[in-house]
């Protein structure tokens, strides 16, 4: 035997399902635009505000709710007080970005170990828990969402609590019917006759197998996070002043339509593409995750 | 004989069909020609991918767009590969009709079948409703559906397997076709259902004069059914010929490797495997080999049953009694087969005794211990004892892992004191001792074949060094030759380990191949165990007695003169299983007796038997 007898041999990496995914992502023309959309916005809005010479809440008393103009450097125009759009359009992206990742990381978390752990241990673990989740999905959203704005202030923090508390509900059920029809595949039950303990069928097993199916619910989470986000704002429930955005600044130009139309332009757009591109991410990434689409091997 | 006829029925002529993507052409059939005559059979054999279907599909104008299809088909005056979606549409359900291998998808599960079937007459005989719903009703009598005209009113999923693919012939032939296409008509089926189905469709044959090309890839259907046989590989023609020279006198060598990679109902000693591209010739005979006394499992009085929801809202709950009680032992280094039709509980026996599902009643002993009181960490450590493969090989291994982590998670738990580079090198030991190379560790399991995958989880299995390997269905996802190369390997490891195997399966040859004993089930129930010898030459059940009889020979001389005791109908279902003897339903010496009185296991000869008639049966 050569392995035994100490004479190392080169041992080729295979292609995991993974890889696959990645060269047919790849492949796809759309979804590789909107990731490369996406890279720009994201290092736009982090890195943009320095090229500015304003700041978030400097206001410039000459000239309010100026017209974009390269001469004066606010690209983006000014709003009624006179502050510089431009870098307050991509300080709200960082927090509507933010928004977007950390309420979907906390409805991933929970989601994923609620939804897994229901559908592995099935029977009355699985109902209670079940159930757990139907009661919270009755609870009016806004009345939510107020009655802690009411509470604790409005703050940040509490923006992502509130939306990651809803939305790890639609994780949770979706990973659960994942759950179920993995838990009876033959590796599972390959795995439970090699006597490996339930908390790591599920991590090693479970969990991996169903990630797919998250990566492509999470493409389409964060959008609709940002949305929720600024709805909130619209409605004057989110971000504090001075801090801004997306939601919120379109809130703010919305109402100065006629007379400074940048004010709404600008943190739409950015809104609009950022929407457009997770969308497009999703779709390429549903197609290269479809198990359909994958040959059987046989 | 074998020149084709001016008068040929259909006469294919070189046809190809290509798949091109960006990555690759696959040529699926490779200039393929051959003629069939009136009202003959002719059978098409082949392992997957060779292209058979894809022939059946291309004739039929059936196939994706993205598929090129190229050469010639002359059919009554038109060549099918030429004709337009309208023309074919004339022709196709009235002078050419298709059978499918599943009846459930290939019936529309939203219509009645008297709606389907009397959609064809309408379509074709411009008949109106009523009159198509006669000629649907006599077909539906023709092909021995019971209470015919009751049936029109019924939905697909209210039917058995066999009853649907019975109707779906009847389908076919509504218009009297001149040429009917059966792609793999008896695959799903089980062997009692297939020797009803195939007999069916030989008088069927007689009686309308329908040519019938028969896409299979047993090698039995076609000695059975055929007058003559095309072999094809790789997308071509291997071989063809009358059924009696080709199956006397294999001319191709891929034939004839085929054909020696098939275990035989009827083979005097069970002999090693060919296997198709390695010996070539040289077969040698498999040692015999002798199980020890120890009784490794003791399995006794097992009973499962599930929960079939209520009789109504408040009724009593329903129980599926999926296993009632069954028993029996295992010897060290023995092999008991498992054999019974589907739904007979096979498989949940083998869940119950390896501890994968809860709630059974009954005693499993492993080695003396009962397992149903061991407190859960007791029993993980003795599952190192006791191992499982697998029916489908690629469905048996997590994808996301890579072959050595598969391979190699047992070890984690039995021996989670090795070191990473002493786990590899078991693993990789272990994989070569599979037919596998070591180097591969780090693949993953879509990147190989089906037999591969079947070695892998054989791996997997092994690495615990186990007593006992419970074996369900590991062949039947397989090809013929892979599964000649799967049986050698689990035989050579037997030999090797002394391991003790129970063997499930519906294969009745393989069984016999492979086993040292073999238990029958029916409905739940073990219908007769028996040393493997004595139950072959002389069963004692008349049960056990249909299933051999049903089961087809390569051969087509022995074909023509066997006589086949037919079971009536379909395997009742087990939620309201007969009174009495399970089997009496279909069972032909059924009296008072075995409906008031359900017959015990007791020895007739070398065999326990459950049956009131065996004594009977064993002078007759």
């Amino acid at each position: 035997m050569v392995a035994a007898s100490g004479v190392p041999v080169a041992m080729p990496r295979g292609r995991s399902l993974w890889d696959d995914a990645f060269e047919s992502l790849r492949r796809n023309r759309a979804a590789m635009f909107a990731v490369a959309l996406m890279a720009a916005v994201v290092v736009l809005v982090l890195a943009g505000p320095w090229l500015s010479p304003y700041t978030l809440d400097s206001t410039d008393w000459e000239r309010i709710s100026a017209a974009p103009s390269l001469s004066t450097a606010h690209w983006f125009g000014t709003d009624d007080v006179g502050r510089d759009l431009f870098v307050r359009t991509l300080h709200g992206g960082r927090i509507s970005l933010l928004v977007g990742l950390a309420a979907t990381s906390v409805s991933l978390l929970i989601g994923i170990a609620w939804g897994a752990t229901a559908g592995y241990a099935g029977g009355r673990i699985d109902q209670l828990m079940m159930r757990v989740v139907d009661v919270l999905y009755a609870m009016p959203f806004m009345f939510f969402v107020i009655l802690l704005m009411v509470f604790f202030g409005r703050n940040i923090f509490l923006i992502f609590v509130a939306v990651g508390a809803i939305n790890w509900l639609d994780m949770a059920r979706i990973v659960r019917g994942q759950t179920l029809s993995l838990k009876k595949k033959e590796f599972v039950e390959a795995a439970r006759a090699g006597g490996v303990s339930p908390v790591n069928i599920v991590r090693r097993h479970i969990v991996p197998n169903l990630l797919g199916v998250v990566v492509v619910y999470v493409t389409l989470t964060i959008p609709q996070v940002i949305l929720v986000e600024s709805f909130l704002s619209f409605l004057g429930l989110g971000v504090q002043e001075p801090m801004t955005s997306w939601g919120a600044l379109v809130n703010d130009g919305a109402q100065v339509m006629e007379t400074a139309p940048w004010a709404l332009i600008f943190p739409a757009t950015f809104l609009a593409l950022t929407l457009f591109c997770f969308n497009f991410i999703g779709d390429g990434l549903r197609d290269a995750l479809d198990p359909r689409d994958r040959r059987s091997g046989a | 004989m074998t020149v084709p006829q001016p008068a040929s029925l259909l006469a294919v002529d070189s046809l190809s069909v290509t798949y091109r993507s960006e990555r690759a052409t696959v040529q699926a059939v490779d200039a393929l020609s051959f003629a069939l005559q009136a009202g003959e059979t002719l059978g098409i054999v082949g392992e997957s991918g060779s292209g058979k279907t894809q022939t059946a599909l291309a004739l039929m104008g059936l196939l994706p767009a993205t598929a090129a299809v190229s050469g010639h088909a002359r059919f009554g005056g038109h060549d099918l590969l030429a004709l337009s979606e309208h023309e074919l549409n004339t022709l196709r359900g009235q002078a050419l009709s298709m059978i499918f291998q599943d009846p459930m998808t290939a019936l529309n599960p939203h219509l009645t079948i008297g709606r389907q079937m009397a959609r064809v007459l309408e379509r074709h005989q411009q008949l109106s409703r009523r009159a198509a719903l006669t000629q649907a009703a006599q077909m539906l009598d023709r092909v021995r559906v019971p209470e015919a005209r009751a049936r029109l009113q019924q939905y697909p999923h209210e039917m058995s397997g066999g009853m649907r693919q019975r109707i779906m012939i009847a389908t076919a032939l509504l218009c009297r076709p001149q040429l009917l296409i059966a792609d793999e008509p008896t695959t799903a089926l089980d062997v009692t259902v297939q020797a009803q189905i195939l007999l069916l469709m030989r008088e069927l044959q007689q009686e309308l004069g329908t040519a019938i090309l028969l896409i299979t890839h047993d090698m039995g259907v076609v000695a059975a059914n055929c007058d003559r046989v095309l072999v094809m590989r790789s997308g071509g023609q291997q071989e063809t010929g009358p059924v009696d020279a080709v199956f006397a006198n294999p001319q191709d060598g891929y034939t004839r490797e085929l054909l020696a990679a098939v275990p035989r109902l009827d083979a005097e000693q069970p002999r090693r495997l060919a296997v198709v591209g390695r010996t070539a010739g040289g077969v040698a005979s498999v040692p015999d080999y002798q199980p020890a006394d120890q009784v490794v499992l003791q399995v006794s009085d097992l009973q499962v049953r599930f929960a079939a929801g209520r009789t109504g809202w408040f009724g009593p709950r329903r129980w599926l009694r999926a296993v009632d009680g069954v028993s029996f032992s295992l010897r060290s280094g023995e092999t008991l087969g498992v054999v019974g039709e589907s739904g007979c509980g096979k498989s949940t026996l083998a869940r119950a005794v390896l501890q994968l599902l809860t709630g059974y009643r009954g005693q499993v002993l492993l080695l003396g211990e009962n397992l149903g009181d061991l407190a859960r960490a007791e029993m993980t450590a003795r599952r190192r004892d006791l191992q499982v493969i697998f029916q489908d090989p690629l469905a048996s291994l997590n994808p996301r892992m890579t072959v050595g982590d598969i391979v190699a998670e047992p070890l984690q738990t039995f021996q989670p004191q090795l070191s990473r580079t002493q786990r590899l090198t078991r693993v990789q030991a272990l994989l070569e001792k599979v037919g596998l190379q070591p180097e591969h560790v780090n693949r993953y399991p879509h990147e190989f074949s089906g037999g591969q995958c079947q070695r892998i989880g054989i791996a997997r299995a092994l690495i615990s060094g186990p007593q006992l390997i419970i074996c369900d269905e590991p062949v039947s996802a397989l090809d013929v030759s892979v599964q000649a190369q799967v049986i050698n390997l689990l035989m050579d490891l037997q030999q090797e380990m002394g391991l003790s195997l129970i063997f499930i399966a519906h294969d009745l040859a393989v069984v016999r191949h492979i086993s040292h004993r073999v238990l029958v089930m029916y409905l739940g129930r073990v219908a007769e165990i028996a040393p493997r010898d004595a139950l072959y030459k002389a069963p004692r059940h008349p049960y056990t007695r249909a299933l051999i009889s049903a089961v087809p020979i390569p051969d087509p001389q022995l074909e023509r003169v066997r006589t086949r005791t037919l079971l009536a109908g379909d395997v009742p279902s087990p939620l309201n299983p007969p009174s009495g003897c399970a089997f009496r339903t279909r069972c032909p010496l059924a009296d008072a007796r075995c409906a008031a009185e359900r017959p015990v296991l007791r020895t007739v000869g070398e065999s326990e038997v459950a049956c009131h008639h065996a004594d009977a049966l064993a002078l007759a």
